[in-house]
């Protein structure tokens, strides 16, 4: 079995990371290369970049990100943002992207994603999908912000799967940013209906939030705000993770059979 | 002409494999020319997506011959995830479509209730007298795998619900399911002694 992830996740508008600003030991916090090597020389078992630019313009200073992440990253880089069609994906792969996610594009034309899967692989779809509390379960949101007729989250996440993504990265739309810890319900109900790996996402600050969402079924546990602010390394999670007897990653070459 | 030449079998994976040889020290270029594919001194295989696409390709470009005879002449090849899957036989993937054959059995996928893909880093247990491969966390991102260790190559095996072949070496070929630019540290170390080794050949 593979051991639990630990993912960094860097928000990036116009080619710089928009969320953060204490980020310890960077010359400068917001260069995107810079901060996707430090993460990984800590122990980060992968990255994700969400381009949350808006325009088209905008989007080219993304590519270039990408393409300067890659230079210095040797762990996998999944890139989501506006993917909106096989081009939109074989850009971004061909920047550096090992993994592509969609998110409002799939719910829109659900069919994109057995496109991408059976050109480029299911292990390289990711299905963002971000989930918002309505009475006993979860819609889905969108960027659009629709609210009414809006898909059942894990129902979508089943069909998802079963149509081509290789996993799913479920973010809380309620818990991200408020750091009271993951949806866990959320992570178990996902968790019921699917085969492929759950990336968690939304509302992680301690590491005993991401001990739980391993424990709600998780297989890798995505946070921003936790390591931005610089006040735990991604080493210093995992070994907390460890003492917990969460199965992680050691750190650098001293490694041992688990 | 560049001394390492990567056969570009798709897109998806291209670039990671390309920034890893490049940190490994080469200067990689791509190429589909037979000749130069035979010729060079030093070859790499990526692969993602799908078996028969990816054999088609290698076929229409005249590929499977040359890169047949650089595994029997142990040349050096490294051949990456799906690179190592066209090495093998045949594959549950594309029933009835044959591999280069040249890695004794047959790519299965991996069974019904374990999570799959796998994708993130498993334990590869190397083997001994290996030149090349060492024990460590390596990164994964597949659905098939040569589930028995192939006769006449050394290999590395990982465990995800049942033991798998990680990787196998033979002289300076180097075949992985794993994905050794996308494995650290580790697999920094990993391509800079299969480098070396395929230089000194």
């Amino acid at each position: 079995m593979p051991t639990i992830r630990v993912v960094p996740c860097l928000d990036v508008r116009d080619g710089r990371v928009v969320k953060g600003i204490r980020f310890q030991g960077l010359r400068d916090a917001g260069d995107p290369a810079e901060r996707a090597a430090i993460y990984a020389e800590h122990g980060a078992d992968e990255l994700v970049l969400l381009d949350v630019s808006a325009t088209p313009q905008e989007r080219a200073h993304g590519l270039e990100t990408v393409r300067q992440v890659r230079q210095v990253l040797p762990v996998p880089l999944t890139v989501g943002g506006g993917v909106r069609s096989l081009a939109d994906a074989e850009r971004l792969l061909e920047a550096g992207a090992d993994k592509v996610a969609v998110n409002t594009a799939a719910v829109a034309r659900p069919a994109l994603l057995e496109e991408l899967a059976a050109r480029f692989g299911v292990q390289c779809v990711v299905l963002a999908c971000d989930a918002r509390r309505i009475g006993s379960g979860w819609e889905v949101v969108v960027r659009s912000g629709t609210t009414s007729g809006a898909p059942d989250a894990v129902a979508w996440a089943a069909e998802a799967a079963q149509r081509g993504a290789g996993e799913i990265l479920l973010t809380s739309w309620d818990r991200d940013g408020t750091r009271e810890g993951y949806d866990l319900d959320l992570i178990r109900a996902v968790r019921a209906v699917v085969d492929v790996p759950i990336v968690a996402s939304g509302g992680a600050d301690h590491p005993e939030h991401l001990i739980e969402a391993v424990h709600a079924g998780a297989d890798a546990v995505l946070a921003a705000s936790i390591f931005h602010d610089g006040d735990r390394t991604v080493d210093e999670v995992k070994q907390v993770m460890a003492r917990a007897g969460v199965a992680v990653r050691p750190p650098g070459l001293d490694q041992q059979a688990p | 002409m560049s001394e390492a030449l990567v056969v570009p079998t798709g897109t998806a994976n291209l670039a990671s494999v390309l920034a890893g040889l490049r940190r490994a020290g080469l200067e990689p270029e791509l190429s589909v020319d037979p000749a130069a594919i035979a010729a060079a001194p030093i070859v790499v295989l990526p692969g993602v997506g799908h078996f028969k696409p990816a054999i088609e390709g290698l076929r229409e470009a005249g590929l499977v011959q040359p890169l047949r005879d650089r595994v029997r002449a142990e040349k050096p090849l490294l051949a990456i995830c799906l690179g190592l899957q066209v090495l093998a036989e045949g594959s549950d993937e594309a029933p009835g479509v044959e591999g280069l054959g040249v890695l004794p059995g047959h790519v299965r996928r991996f069974p019904e209730g374990v999570r799959c893909p796998h994708l993130g880093w498993t334990y590869v247990q190397a083997p001994e007298h290996s030149r090349l491969l060492r024990s460590g966390f390596a990164n994964f991102a597949h659905s098939y795998r040569l589930s028995v260790a192939p006769a006449g190559w050394h290999a590395a095996i990982a465990d995800h619900e049942g033991p798998f072949v990680a990787a196998v070496e033979r002289g300076p070929i180097l075949a992985c399911q794993l994905h050794p630019e996308l494995s650290g540290q580790w697999g920094a170390d990993l391509l800079a002694r299969w480098v070396a080794l395929s230089k000194e050949s």
